[in-house]
């Protein structure tokens, strides 16, 4: 130890309180508190993006979770939701409910007798699922025939968006001055004593304006493009030039004309007046006055009160909207009424799936995921750990068995894609099991998933101590006691992390699906590994693909689901696993 | 011991999995085919299974291709009972169909899809001809001496002055699509015939090339299958132009608009008359031999082409199809109502 006592003359000196050590120390210090910064920042990236991602996904969901109801009272008569007279429940099966609720709509709007609004009526307002209610209902209590029942009727699609507030931008405000009310014919006409309408009349102006402007920068561009080109194209071009311009003159005059009255056609904002207990569409804005037709009629024709009436406009207009302006004065009435409101939509997850967005529900996927996991689980976890023990604790090692070890390697590898052809062509053609069967699907993903379980399941084997094993072979255990009475309960917790892996795998699966038919429309929920079913991953992506703005919702909240089905999944590995688990 | 109770119960269940495998008798119709027809047949397959007349039918969608192999590959309940195609069934199909014993096939032309080039409501209204099409999305088009050059067209306005001086940017369906078969088909074939009239006389087949051939310096943007993903793309980028089916425009009327071919606005009344040229037929396919073998098959048909289904206001028209045209409407319904087989003269 005379090296720290006397350090030779010359040599490098270590001591702490050099300048020298302190940088270096410093330095090390200061890389190691880089590298925790690392750390942290690569950690809050991955939450950051975690957060963003998942908040996304909820946000989209949520309208899927909510469903405007409408409460109304219908009578059932017996020659209506009966096909032949009877209360036989196969008569009732097959009723006309439907007629049911378009007497309780007609109901609800007497005034309604056109053929083409009542259509509207009936067709724009209810879902088709409303029906089912009331049949099942019916089918529940063949007594309330011909009472009033009151059911809570299922919405369509574009009126649940439009009340949810995803179909157009809503601005109310209230009137100012003292409104007066005359009937012109068919129309009204409306006047207030302060400038209500003379505001409105200003926006349609500037939207002019800026039409105006649209067209004239148009021109311009094309008048640049103009001076390049000769012959038949520029006298094209001069003739469209023409027209933008002649365009853009028209709309600045009746923007310029300040008080001159504007219509308000259906490529501008909608603007409907409540007053008098029925709502009044404006076509026909000026200064003072504003004269419109009526939608929901209006209890009498009144002078009313500054405050005692309101403007309401939609600022997405009528052309692009799915849902008309007559039938957003029904929503807005029944509204008034106090006879829509919005539930949870426990539908979602009690029905299957449905081509209407309102309908469709998750529990058809659901089961099928569940059924084809439950096939894949039962399957390859005895397999899979089977081979593992006999491939780690008992095979001889030779080239046979090395081969076949390179060979589930590479099985972990492949394409998931391999796989459904291989069930397609075993499963299907050879043994002529069902197609989109549940069965088949668990039998594809379980040859997936295979060799991912063995994997685990032999490291699991191998990091077991040989203590372990020597100990048990020492005190007189059998090679196979020795294996399945201690190295086994122990390589448990590993195995159990790997057919996790494998399973979490599986499930998001939808390429080998695509080929054993699971990737379908399917209506009616499974009920065993035989019946034909689909995926929650497959639902998510046939979902994803239909136009319906709903659907898009729905796309994000069965996404959620798919979560929450991985996480319990996950829960319910960790907790037997917990049981398995033995210290040492 | 619980690892070996836990290990009897797997067998167990293994035992019942093998025995639940048998074949069995098929009470349920099965469609595959084209996910362009998927949204109206399954629509009609949910009423089907609403009015109590049997299970609702399972709908697979495996693009027309697809589904038209296992439509055509035998006759028995081990076989789909009928196929959705977004285009006419090919000869070689039909042969193929007959060869493996599938003699009389029903067709059913169900209405049209029209094909929509759109763009955000922020950007330019855009009117297009075929031929500008032609010229912004092919790989090769004719140089300033006619010869076929790699395209040099980067923005609209290179191609035509009227025309936004944009990047081109189109996103579109992926060459696996149908949609992108018919696009072309379309569009990019009549586009081509009037730009390359005399290339179409001496050699058809590098006219063939030439209108099939989709430039990738990355003008043109395979979007994938998923058309929603298009329409969003499309409301973020105002500069961008879509490729997709007309219903997606319905949807989304609020965010895009379709833009003028050949002066014609898509909507449903130019599309239903023929005015806007880019639309096709869709179809459906039904076995006639399966017909009173699987159960409710007759039944399903004559749902599919009822008038509260196919008719001006049915509630297919509803979900996006544009209905037939009354009397054609009229002949299908009676054809298929006869049950009359696709003749193998029917200029397929």
């Amino acid at each position: 130890m005379t090296d720290i006592a006397a350090p030779p003359q010359g040599a490098r000196r270590f001591g702490l309180s050099s300048a020298e050590a302190q940088a270096r120390l410093r330095r090390r210090h200061a890389a190691e508190a880089r590298f925790r910064a690392y750390g942290i920042g690569a950690i809050a990236l991955a939450a950051i993006f975690l957060v963003v991602l998942i908040g996304d996904v909820i946000v989209k969901a949520m309208p899927a979770f909510t469903e405007y109801r409408l409460t109304m009272t219908v009578t059932p008569t017996l020659e209506q939701v009966s096909s032949d007279g009877t209360t036989d429940p196969q008569a009732l099966r097959s009723g006309d409910y439907d007629a049911v609720l378009r007497r309780g709509l007609q109901e609800l709007f007497p005034q309604v007798t056109t053929r083409a609004l009542r259509r509207k009526l009936n067709n724009d307002l209810l879902s088709s699922g409303a029906a089912m209610t009331l049949r099942n209902r019916v089918l529940a209590d063949p007594s309330a025939i011909g009472q009033p029942v009151t059911i809570e009727a299922l919405l369509d699609d574009a009126a649940d968006l439009y009340l949810k507030g995803l179909m157009t931008g809503r601005r109310e405000s209230v009137g100012q001055g003292q409104a007066q009310v005359t009937l012109d014919g068919e129309d009204v006409v409306l006047t207030s004593s302060a400038p209500d309408f003379a505001r409105a009349l200003a926006e349609v102006k500037e939207s002019l304006r800026e039409e105006a402007a649209a067209d004239r920068r148009e021109a311009a561009r094309l008048t640049a493009a103009a001076a390049d080109v000769a012959g038949d194209q520029r006298e094209a071009l001069q003739k469209r030039i023409a027209d933008l311009e002649g365009d853009a003159a028209a709309a600045e005059a009746r923007a310029a004309a300040a008080d001159a009255p504007e219509r308000l056609t259906a490529d501008l904002p909608s603007k409907l007046v409540f007053i008098n207990g029925g709502i009044v569409k404006l076509t026909e804005i000026g200064a003072s006055e504003a004269r419109g037709t009526v939608l929901v009629p209006l209890a009498n024709t009144d002078a009313v009160t500054a405050g005692g009436w309101d403007i309401l406009t939609l600022t997405q207009p009528e052309a692009n909207r799915r849902l008309d302006d007559q039938v957003v004065a029904w929503l807005e009435d029944l509204k008034q009424r106090g006879m829509v409101a919005s539930h949870f939509a426990s539908r979602f997850f009690t029905s299957g799936d449905s081509r209407e967005p309102e309908q469709a529900g998750i529990l058809g996927a659901l089961i099928g995921s569940a059924l084809t996991m439950l096939v894949t689980l039962v399957l390859c976890l005895p397999i899979g750990v089977g081979a593992a023990v006999y491939l780690e604790e008992f095979a001889p090692k030779n080239r046979l068995t090395d081969l076949i070890e390179v060979n589930i390697n590479n099985l972990a590898a492949v394409p998931s894609i391999v796989f459904g052809l291989l069930g397609l062509a075993m499963f299907l053609n050879f043994f002529g099991l069902p197609r989109s069967a549940p069965l088949v699907g668990g039998l594809v993903l379980a040859l997936l998933v295979l060799p991912t379980i063995i994997i685990a399941s032999r490291a699991a084997l191998k990091s077991v101590p040989p203590s372990i094993r020597e100990a048990a072979l020492g005190i007189g255990a059998s090679h196979q006691q020795a294996v399945f009475h201690h190295v086994l309960p122990l390589a448990m917790p590993g195995i159990m992390t790997g057919t996790i892996i494998g399973m979490a795998h599986a499930l998001g699966e939808t390429a080998p699906l695509l080929l054993i038919g699971m990737v379908a429309f399917i209506v009616d929920v499974p009920g065993s590994i035989t019946d034909a079913a689909t995926a929650l991953p497959v639902q998510i992506y046939l979902w994803s693909d239909l136009p319906e703005p709903l659907f898009q919702a729905k796309t994000a909240a069965a996404i959620l689901v798919l979560l929450a089905f991985l996480f319990i999944m996950n829960g319910l590995a960790i907790l037997l696993r917990r049981r398995f688990e033995r210290r040492w | 011991m619980k690892f070996r109770s836990l290990v009897s119960v797997a067998a167990l269940t293994l035992a019942g999995v093998a025995a639940a495998g048998a074949a069995q008798a098929r009470d349920q119709i099965r469609i595959v085919g084209s996910s362009t027809v998927y949204p109206f047949t399954t629509a009609v397959a949910e009423q089907f299974g609403r009015s109590g007349a049997g299970k609702a039918p399972v709908v697979e969608s495996t693009g027309t291709g697809g589904g038209m192999k296992l439509f055509c590959a035998g006759v028995g309940t081990d076989h789909p009972d009928a196929t959705n195609a977004s285009r006419r069934i090919k000869k070689s199909e039909f042969e193929d169909c007959k060869k493996n014993g599938v003699a009389d096939i029903i067709e059913l032309k169900v209405g049209f899809d029209g094909l929509t080039v759109a763009n955000s409501k922020a950007g330019p209204d855009l009117n297009f001809t075929k031929e500008q099409i032609f010229l912004a999305l092919a790989k090769e088009v004719p140089g300033p001496d006619g010869k076929l050059v790699a395209n040099p067209y980067k923005n609209w306005s290179d191609i035509d002055k009227a025309l936004p001086n944009e990047k081109i940017e189109v996103l579109g369906p992926p060459p696996t699509s149908g949609t992108r078969d018919s696009f072309l088909e379309l569009v990019m074939e009549p586009g081509a015939e009037k730009v390359l009239a005399d290339l179409k006389k001496s050699d058809a087949k590098a006219f063939a090339a030439a209108w099939k051939t989709i430039r990738e310096d990355g003008a043109y943007i395979d979007a994938g299958e998923n058309d929603n993903l298009i329409v969003q793309k499309l409301d973020a980028n105002p500069k961008a132009v879509g490729i997709f089916g007309y219903s997606f425009l319905e949807e989304n009327a609020a965010k895009i608009k379709g833009a003028k071919i050949d002066g014609v606005e898509p909507d449903f009344d130019t599309i239903a008359d023929g005015k806007y040229s880019v639309s096709r037929p869709l179809f459906v396919y039904f076995k006639k031999q399966h017909i009173g073998v699987v159960p409710g098959l007759d039944k399903f048909i004559a749902e599919y082409v009822s008038e509260k289904a196919l008719g001006e206001d049915g509630y297919l028209s509803r979900k996006g199809l544009v209905p037939l045209p009354t009397d054609q409407l009229a002949k299908v319904r009676a054809d298929v109502e006869a049950q009359k087989p696709l003749a193998a003269d029917a200029g397929l």
